[in-house]
């Protein structure tokens, strides 16, 4: 029997919101130990429809609606992994972390280190990130860096629909804590994804579009946006822009960042966070410290003002960084 | 007074030897929690601590209702419940000490005290919290059907946090298999849970709310708490939810290291030392026709059991500074980075 090879791949094309969905049961389907809480994410399906189906195939005892407690929502999820379960738990909008930081930062980051290795923590936090909806300052917070900036979490992102399936599996079956952001913007969004069991690996960036004149880090819904800004870019200037998709903040691809920098010499960091202690502030950091020899020029990023973000559309679109946002920042540094 | 529960002819075990058991490990908890605090004062142990010096009957007699495979869920004020379910005292009093044969290997301190291997799932420091983790072990144990219960203390000033109404509202809603202690004080940490709290029992009468049933019992009674803990641990491994018991008792110190809890007064001080529950628990034996001699050789073991473990944390070593970057991830290690 010939092995299937890439290009023999079958593909069937599905929204971020789907993918998510495909996700969980594949895992669910795969292990009896895997099972799933938050709000309203049994019976209706999500608030995001990102969920829709798994209580009618795996049933009540492993699909549960739980109270508008985010407390008690990753509460239960911990105290689950840490006796046997491996837990996925729904914050329904990331700005809600807020509510049960605690647990997350306090709890779950910090007591496998305070108790010396004793528990284990493998569960996953999903939770529904970034703007672009209109929602206004408490419902559309892009919050990865605050998860990123807790030693005992790890922080995912993906941009696309196999990386939605792929990377979900990698967390679930991942022994430490995940924080998994699905980017709000982009549940719609359809994509090609292939067909079977998808694994991906945490840890990994991914070169999402060769370049030789610079190089674009971005995540979630920034990546679809630098891909829009290299194209235009290229038929505008002739830049030829790298982009790379981040993927994973922690662990953080920092072989694959520094040798993508490293062949353009020029880095743009696109981040949908505020501008302080975004991710980009820690990625740059890095590199003016390990390739300082191999840049050449000021490292350049861009981010959403360091304001909370407002609801109304005109001001919603020029506060979180657009494609053509990265095209003048870029065509400014190199031109 | 609310509608309440009180048990007032407690049984406790029936087995003499349980019985020698219960005051055998309340003896323990008291001379270890005084061995502690001379080290206080000696300057060996660092950064904070609390006692459960007077509180002793509550984790020693719901310990002993417990199965070996159920869970502990403690506070900060946790000492006395790690050892209680088989801790030894070496491990954790070199914790205290932050030596590096400490039972988190100096990683933790008195305040996170852990001991996974007897089912004592963690001392939590952030008050209230871990309610929500003990719902979801007994959310665990529903889940794979083991008959685990999930056994979960807190002190009264716990009841105003918000973890303690969403731990408690899951519980019943799901019908978990876990019972929440509250370790009633009378004192938040310096001020008196009454004048915080909208109702005289601050567990208790929030126990209503929760389609549950309002249960009292005297924290300075081990059989007492004997009775009730095993009567919420039967109901849990039926099957028929969580329980809430309140267990009042006093504190025979202050909050912390740092509070000599002068703001209590002296009468109020003195009548509970008059009603200290080992003292009480032996002479409940005496009458019950124990030798003596029993109960001092109890007291003599015990004794010689904090020298030992005194001597053996006080000799070891501090942990050495590569442990520092362990035990973050799963693998063992701490890298960020790949």
């Amino acid at each position: 029997m010939a092995e299937l090879t890439r290009t023999e791949m079958t593909r069937t094309e599905m929204t971020l919101r789907d993918a998510v969905t495909r996700g969980i049961a594949q895992e669910m389907r795969r292990d009896e130990s895997v099972v799933f809480l938050g709000e309203d994410v049994a019976s209706a399906g999500g608030v995001f429809k990102a969920t829709p189906g798994l209580l009618a195939e795996f049933g009540p005892r492993r699909v549960r609606d739980t109270p508008i407690s985010e407390q008690a929502i990753v509460g239960a999820a911990a105290g689950a992994a840490m006796t046997g379960l491996r837990p996925i738990a729904e914050i329904m909008f990331s700005d809600f972390l807020a509510v049960c930081w605690d647990i997350v930062a306090n709890q779950i980051a910090k007591t496998r280190y305070m108790t010396g290795g004793q528990v284990t923590f493998p569960l996953v936090i999903r939770t529904a990130n970034g703007g672009g909806l209109r929602f206004g300052a408490q419902h559309s917070q892009s919050v990865e860096n605050w998860a990123m900036a807790v030693p005992g979490l790890k922080v995912v992102a993906p941009s696309t629909a196999a990386d939605a399936v792929g990377l979900l599996a990698a967390a679930v079956r991942d022994p430490d804590p995940v924080l998994f952001f699905e980017h709000k913007a982009l549940y719609p969004v359809r994509f090609e994804v292939p067909d079977g069991e998808l694994v991906d690996e945490l840890g990994t960036a991914k070169i999402v579009r060769e370049g030789r004149d610079c190089t674009i880090l971005a995540l979630a819904a920034m990546v679809p946006k630098a891909l829009v800004a290299a194209d235009e870019l290229a038929a505008s200037v002739g830049i030829d822009a790298m982009v790379v998709d981040v993927r994973s903040l922690v662990p953080l691809d920092t072989r694959t960042i520094c040798e993508a920098v490293a062949r353009t010499g020029m880095v743009v960091t696109v981040e949908e966070n505020p501008r302080l202690c975004g991710w980009g502030a820690e990625v740059v950091s890095l590199l003016t410290e390990e390739i300082w020899a191999d840049l050449d020029g000021p490292p350049i990023r861009i981010t959403t003002p360091h304001v909370p973000l407002p609801s109304a559309a005109e001001l919603e679109d020029a506060t979180i960084p657009s494609a053509t946002r990265i095209v003048e920042a870029v065509r400014k540094a190199l031109t | 007074m609310t509608t309440e529960r009180t048990e007032t002819r407690a049984s406790g075990p029936a087995d003499p030897a349980r019985r020698l058991d219960l005051y055998r490990l309340q003896v323990e908890l008291r001379r270890f929690e005084k061995r502690a605090y001379d080290l206080f004062m000696r300057n060996l142990v660092k950064g904070t601590s609390h006692l459960s010096l007077g509180q002793e009957a509550i984790a020693a007699g719901v310990a002993l209702a417990m199965r070996p495979d159920d869970w502990t869920f403690a506070t900060y004020r946790g000492h006395a419940h790690t050892l209680a379910r088989g801790a030894p005292m070496t491990p954790v009093l070199a914790e205290l000490l932050g030596r590096e044969n400490g039972l988190l290997g100096g990683k933790g301190g008195s305040m996170h005290l852990t001991s996974a291997e007897h089912n004592m799932m963690g001392s939590y420091a952030i008050v209230g919290a871990h309610l929500t983790l003990a719902a979801g072990a007994a959310w665990s144990a529903q889940y794979r059907e083991s008959g685990q219960v999930a056994v979960c203390f807190f002190g009264d000033g716990a009841t105003n946090i918000g973890a303690f109404h969403e731990a408690l509202n899951l519980a019943a809603v799901w019908s978990l298999p876990v019972v929440f202690v509250c370790e009633n004080n009378l004192y938040m940490e310096y001020t008196p849970i009454g004048s915080v709290t909208a109702v005289p029992r601050p567990a208790a009468d929030r126990a209503a709310a929760y389609g549950l049933e309002p249960v009292v019992v005297d924290g300075n009674d081990a059989d007492a708490v004997y009775d009730v803990a095993s009567a919420a641990l039967d109901r849990a491994r039926r099957g028929d939810g969580p329980s809430l018991v309140e267990a009042v008792t006093y504190r025979h110190g202050g909050h912390s290291r740092a509070d000599p809890g002068t703001y209590r007064p002296d009468e109020e001080v003195e009548a509970w030392l008059a009603r200290d529950p080992v003292t009480a628990y032996r002479s409940r034996l005496l009458g019950e026709g124990v030798e003596e001699a029993e109960l001092l050789a109890v007291e003599s073991g015990v004794d010689a059991a904090v020298d030992r473990a005194t001597e053996e944390a006080i000799e070891a070593p501090p942990p050495s500074a590569e442990a520092i970057l362990t035990d973050v991830w799963a693998d063992g290690g701490s890298s960020w980075r790949n």
